[in-house]
């Protein structure tokens, strides 16, 4: 994309040159570098270099319409989950019309009501609340536990890696929603509930996929390069290995907060969810019964959560693209 | 070293180290159901409507519930060495009877939304990748992003609304015509009928996944020094893409697709709800609304062993797809 080349010249023309950059990026245009190991692994550590990649990064997410229209409408569904006690004050799941009003119908409820009078647009708004909660606390938890026991384990190996990995295991092996209807079982549904027992069963695949980038990548040159400099164990791991085992876990937290959304929306659907609380997952759960002749009662919340769903994903994609200089020759 | 020599050690390894995680697991899902509240005997005492206390009594010592929890685990250990799991309250069948009931629904549910999402996924991945940044990559990221931002429980009523209420092409729910006495291939064909609906739910969500991990793993591989070096050899794209980039591309989608077994098996709970398909996802379900701990137990289980199978399976082929893994 040209936004890459663009920035490139800032970086190779300034202060440092060949070697300051980063030199998987420049690999495929400029192969007389890669064989310059040593000097790039000591080069990139500077902090001119991560300034400028950062600004670079954010260039590039600017410059992705995809990105820029995802995080539009995930601002939107933020404003609506932040309005949505302002625009409607009441009770979402209170009777407020008659029923089974198809959308259109009325003017006063635009997208009409559900079986037993019920606004479908307060639903909605309301809805967005407990999804954006869920899905962004349950993603963070478990990024942040997933990335700290993939690292170890893939870094280390022996028998680190041996008692991380049955943890993993162990934890993976139990069928992730089966865990999750159990989890919410046990402790009676909630929202905080539902969060926790979400960043319980996604922490390990991220792990998982930190291990495996990290046993690949700690068998290539750069890093025998940063251990025969003499790098510690911890600036291996965060600065090394890290950055270029990052595009794939970006690309999986994208799908985390994705998955945790449709999650809680399973979980609602079949009735596991909070019961107080109205949420696009038990909209369509109830509007399901109706499917044949009402089905607009299962399209609608439907639609929100597909939309929803969509945004972040576009911004995850934005931000691989920014992030991960490796791809950005190909644009 | 030959690749025979990796490969059996690290058969050995994942061996020897599936044997704790099953202990493990066991245990751990058997203390997490004893603390959730209620048992089996309180549910069918609320079934039953009208139970005294002594009644209630009555139905746990049957079922040993009223043992100490220590008693109950050395129970259900020692029945599972001797290779049965129990006996289910609930259903007054032997859990591995219920469980093998149920079981071939699933799997095959299973392994039909795989394929689709594997074949589906690379074929539209390696597409996407070839096409990197024009219009058909484009046009499939969306599509694939479509895909995997859509709730396989909510495409599956709209599939329902679509080619069942709509059009009346395909059967909303079951595993089969009911009471039909069809063989052979008019059988296999009824059958599929059935299959459609429920396995394109579940696999479409996977597609993406697949879709999108071999796209970049593909384009991740493709500046390295050794695709250079193949098309400095003279090979033909489409050598280098499928022998060399997609061989190494290979490498995050089995990852992915051994962790997607137990994934699937999640996902087929609700699919089975939606289409009412006789499976193990359903039998799970109703068990935990039923706090049947056997039956969940008995399942829990043997999906741990799926999964073991599974990633056993996808570390031999990672120490044959890559010399460097398992070398050590």
């Amino acid at each position: 994309m040209s936004a890459d080349f663009g920035a490139y010249p800032a970086v190779t023309g300034g202060a440092y040159a060949a070697p300051a950059t980063n030199e998987q990026a420049t690999a495929p245009e400029r192969p007389a570098w890669s064989n310059v190991k040593a000097p790039d692994a000591r080069s990139q550590q500077s902090a001119a270099v991560a300034i400028t990649n950062g600004r670079r990064a954010l260039g590039v997410f600017l410059a992705n319409p995809n990105a820029l229209f995802g995080t539009a409408f995930l601002a939107l569904v933020i404003g609506v989950a932040l309005l949505a006690p302002v625009l409607y004050p009441d009770d979402p799941l209170s009777m407020v019309g008659k029923p089974f009003l198809w959308p259109g119908q009325d003017p006063a409820f635009p997208l009409g009501t559900d079986s037993l009078g019920r606004d479908v647009l307060a639903g909605i708004l309301h809805g967005s609340r407990i999804s954006l909660f869920v899905g962004l606390m349950a993603t963070a938890l478990g990024l942040t536990f997933g990335v700290i026991v993939g690292a170890i384990a893939g870094y280390f190996g022996g028998w680190v890696d041996d008692l991380l990995v049955r943890l993993v295991e162990i934890f993976q092996t139990l069928p992730s929603f089966v865990l999750l209807v159990v989890l919410v079982a046990i402790v009676q549904p909630s929202a905080t509930t539902v969060t926790l027992a979400i960043a319980v069963i996604s922490w390990p695949t991220v792990a998982r996929l930190t291990r495996a980038e990290f046993r690949a990548i700690r068998e290539k040159d750069f890093v025998m390069a940063a251990r025969s400099l003499g790098y510690g164990h911890s600036r291996i791991i965060f600065r090394e290995i890290l950055p270029n085992a990052l595009p794939p876990i970006i690309v999986t937290s994208s799908v985390m907060v994705a998955t945790a959304i449709l999650m809680e929306s399973a979980l609602s659907f079949m009735g596991l969810g909070d019961p107080n609380v109205v949420s696009w997952g038990s909209m369509i759960g109830t509007g399901r019964e109706l499917v044949r002749t009402a089905w607009y009662l299962t399209a609608l919340p439907g639609l929100a959560i597909v939309f929803t769903v969509l945004a972040l994903n576009l911004i995850g994609d934005g931000l691989n693209d920014a992030l991960n200089p490796r791809f950005s020759g190909d644009r | 070293m030959p690749a025979l020599v990796r490969i059996g050690r690290t058969l050995r390894r994942t061996l020897l180290q599936a044997v704790p995680t099953i202990l493990g697991i066991v245990i751990l899902n058997f203390f997490l159901l004893q603390l959730a509240p209620g048992d089996a005997a309180d549910v069918l005492a609320g079934e039953a409507g009208s139970a005294t206390e002594e009644s209630v009594a009555a139905l746990r010592a049957r079922f040993g519930l009223d043992s100490p929890v220590l008693e109950q685990l050395a129970t259900y250990l020692g029945n599972l060495a001797q290779f049965s799991l129990g006996f289910s309250p609930r259903y007054g069948m032997p859990v591995a009877d219920l469980i093998a009931q149920r079981l071939p629904g699933t799997l095959t549910l299973m392994a039909v939304a795989l394929l689709i999402a594997i074949l589906l996924g690379v074929v539209l991945g390696s597409l996407m990748a070839t096409f990197a940044g024009r219009i058909p990559d484009r046009l499939l990221s969306v599509f694939s992003l479509l895909f995997y931002s859509i709730p396989s429980f909510w495409i599956g009523l709209m599939l329902i609304v679509l080619f069942s209420v709509k059009l009346g092409w395909l059967p909303s729910g079951g595993a089969g015509t009911i009471g039909s006495q069809l063989k052979g291939l008019p059988l296999l064909l009824d059958k599929a009928r059935y299959m459609v609906l429920p396995a394109t739910s579940l696999a479409l969500f996977y597609v993406a996944i697949y879709a999108r991990l071999t796209r970049a793993a593909m384009l991740e591989v493709k500046n390295q020094d050794f695709v250079r070096t193949a098309y400095a050899k003279g090979l033909t794209p489409f050598g280098v893409t499928a022998r060399h980039i997609l061989r190494n591309a290979l490498i995050p989608i089995t990852t992915m697709a051994g962790m997607h077994i137990g994934g699937m098996l999640g996902g087929a709970v609700v699919v089975e709800t939606v289409y009412s398909w006789p499976g193990l996802g359903r039998l799970a379900f109703e068990a935990v609304m039923g706090r049947d701990f056997t039956v969940l137990l008995g399942i829990l289980l043997l999906s741990s062993l799926l999964v073991i199978i599974a990633n056993a399976a996808v570390d031999l082929v990672h120490a044959w797809l890559d010399p460097r893994i398992g070398a050590r």
